[in-house]
């Protein structure tokens, strides 16, 4: 294979992405700077920022960044600590261990769609639901999850369901540890704490940092779970910037002001996958 | 009473086995609850205090195909999610066997590149992806999925994909240069065989993906070519509320990727992760 057959080879593959986000991302550019209603195809021309002034001072504009800042770091808090915990936990042969793994990472695996659904009606409904009849059992009266702890219930039906995601990462790095090294650390006489926080965790830096970055590429535009279980209410209460832009699409036909929005998820976006793409060129090896 | 230090940590793995056991029946208690209310009437279904035994009924799978158009959403997951993976397959091959035996000092940055395309926002490209599709009048069509997940999906394709290869020995290749084989027979006769199973497992990940795949599914498509991710996202609607019927048609739709990621879970690291976790 000479040079010239090799770059033949990968010209497809390259073009093709090129296109993919060339062509989408120019156009998202150009039409948040011009006047772009699909129900008044008649009012077009260029008008500069005013798209994005529009959808900066949308009255669901802030509410949208706190609840997708809330949304990610309530997710990653819960994710992480969880997935931390059961990692370790299961770090170690027992009887039946295979299949509490497969159940572990199950949720994974789930629908999006699905899972909400399933949190929404079988679980936080608050007549019929699981979470009613405990309280009800205990003496409590019902929460009514979705209205009255929208984000914190979005976030629990995700961190459900990537729990298992942050599991999987680290038991995956928790095999690569060094055996003898805590051995050693255990002849010394080191306590379980003592190895956690000088051995375990240490080693588990880098993979925590990974599965922070990517559930934040995830998290950041989390769409499917809110339009199914509160379609971004009550009032803005759930709404992220995802859902927000999606709405003004959807309801305003505003294709201007979807794409001034959508250029403010793409800048968020990049913070994060700017960081992501140098971990990841330090572990990739090419030669 | 006095223990022994063997007693002691004899006595701490089975709290911690025990434990992990208890948490591990708790993560996996929802499906359980979904696959268990897939069994019964509706009215079982929302009966308060919830039923945990009951006379099992597989009236809501008997009557899904009548009740909603399930094998027509089934096939488009299935068309959709297996289509864009062959062809981001395709694709993905031939560019991830030149970088793998032929690299060069951009490799790894056009790796890098592809994979930075993968953190693009959907949302961020929706107008113009919707509006092109609109013009084409490929909306609500299977083929306009087919093609953005064969998109979306390419960079984690080619990155496991080169993965594979790059650990192949070069001296086979090698030796197969000197015979004169062409660059396609070298592909198929030579490194298609000796990396199947990565292969397999690759398309096996792709297609977990795609069919789980939420954003491009319910904002392009609607009756004609609608997954069964848009078909579950149907009964969100206040009419949805038939919970065994949304059960029974849950766990058709997810008993089998949960049994493809089983499969798949080595894949799955390197292929969520970019190949940073090993």
């Amino acid at each position: 294979m000479n040079r010239v057959q090799s770059r033949l080879l990968q010209a497809p593959s390259v073009t093709l992405l090129l296109m993919w986000m060339v062509i989408p991302l120019g156009l998202t550019l150009y039409f948040s700077t011009i006047r772009y209603n699909l129900l008044y195809p008649d009012r077009t021309g260029f008008i500069g920022w005013s798209n994005y002034e529009f959808f900066y001072t949308d009255p669901a504009f802030w509410p949208a960044v706190v609840n997708t800042l809330l949304m990610v770091s309530g997710i990653l808090t819960l994710t992480v600590v969880l997935g931390l915990a059961i990692a370790i936990l299961i770090d170690q042969p027992f009887v039946g261990r295979g299949i509490v793994r497969v159940m572990l990472i199950s949720p994974f695996f789930i629908m999006p769609t699905v899972n909400a659904l399933v949190w929404k009606n079988m679980f936080m409904n608050p007549i019929y639901g699981l979470f009613a009849s405990i309280s009800a059992g205990l003496g409590f009266e019902p929460i009514n999850w979705l209205s009255d702890w929208p984000l914190l219930s979005i976030v629990m039906m995700i961190s459900w369901q990537w729990t298992p995601f942050a599991v999987l990462i680290f038991i995956t790095s928790l095999q690569s540890q060094d055996q003898e090294q805590k051995e050693a650390a255990l002849l010394d006489g080191a306590g379980f704490f003592s190895q956690l926080f000088n051995l375990t965790l240490p080693h588990l830096a880098r993979p925590i940092a990974i599965v922070i970055l990517i559930q934040l590429i995830f998290h950041l535009v989390i769409f499917a779970e809110i339009l199914v279980t509160t379609g971004g209410g009550p009032g803005y209460q759930s709404t992220n910037l995802t859902y927000l832009i999606y709405s003004q699409a959807l309801l305003g036909f505003d294709v201007g002001v979807a794409s001034a929005g959508g250029v403010f998820a793409i800048i968020l976006a990049n913070i994060v996958a700017i960081l992501l793409v140098r971990f990841i060129g330090k572990t990739l090896t090419v030669a | 009473m006095m223990m022994t230090d063997r007693q002691r940590e004899l006595l701490k793995h089975r709290i911690r086995a025990a434990l992990a056991w208890v948490i591990a029946c708790l993560m996996f208690f929802p499906i359980l609850w979904m696959i268990l209310t897939s069994f019964k009437t509706e009215l079982q279904a929302i009966a308060v205090p919830p039923l945990f035994f009951f006379e099992p009924t597989i009236e809501n799978y008997v009557l899904i195909e009548e009740r909603t158009d399930y094998l027509r959403y089934a096939w488009n997951s299935v068309v959709t999610s297996f289509g864009g993976t062959l062809l981001g397959m395709l694709i993905a091959i031939p560019s991830a066997y030149a970088m793998a035996f032929n690299p060069s000092r951009r490799t790894k940055d056009i790796l890098l590149w592809m994979l930075s395309t993968k953190m693009l926002p959907a949302v961020g490209v929706m107008m113009p992806i919707y509006l092109i599709c609109q013009k084409l009048g490929l909306l609500d069509t299977r083929v306009a999925l087919i093609v953005i997940y064969a998109l979306i999906n390419l960079p984690v394709i080619m990155l496991i994909l080169f993965n594979y290869f790059r650990d192949i020995p070069k001296e086979i290749l090698e030796a197969s240069q000197i015979d004169g084989t062409s660059t396609f027979n070298e592909i198929v006769q030579i490194v298609l065989p000796l990396a199947w199973g990565g292969i397999a497992s690759t398309a096996l990940l792709s297609i977990v993906l795609l069919w789980n795949e939420a954003f491009w599914s319910i904002v392009l498509t609607s009756a004609d070519a609608g997954t069964l991710v848009a078909l579950v996202a149907s009964f969100s609607s206040p009419e949805g509320l038939f919970w065994a019927k949304l059960s029974a048609v849950s766990t058709l739709a997810c008993a089998p990727i949960i049994v493809f990621g089983w499969v798949t879970q080595k894949q799955l690291v390197q292929g969520l992760t970019f190949g940073a976790v090993k």
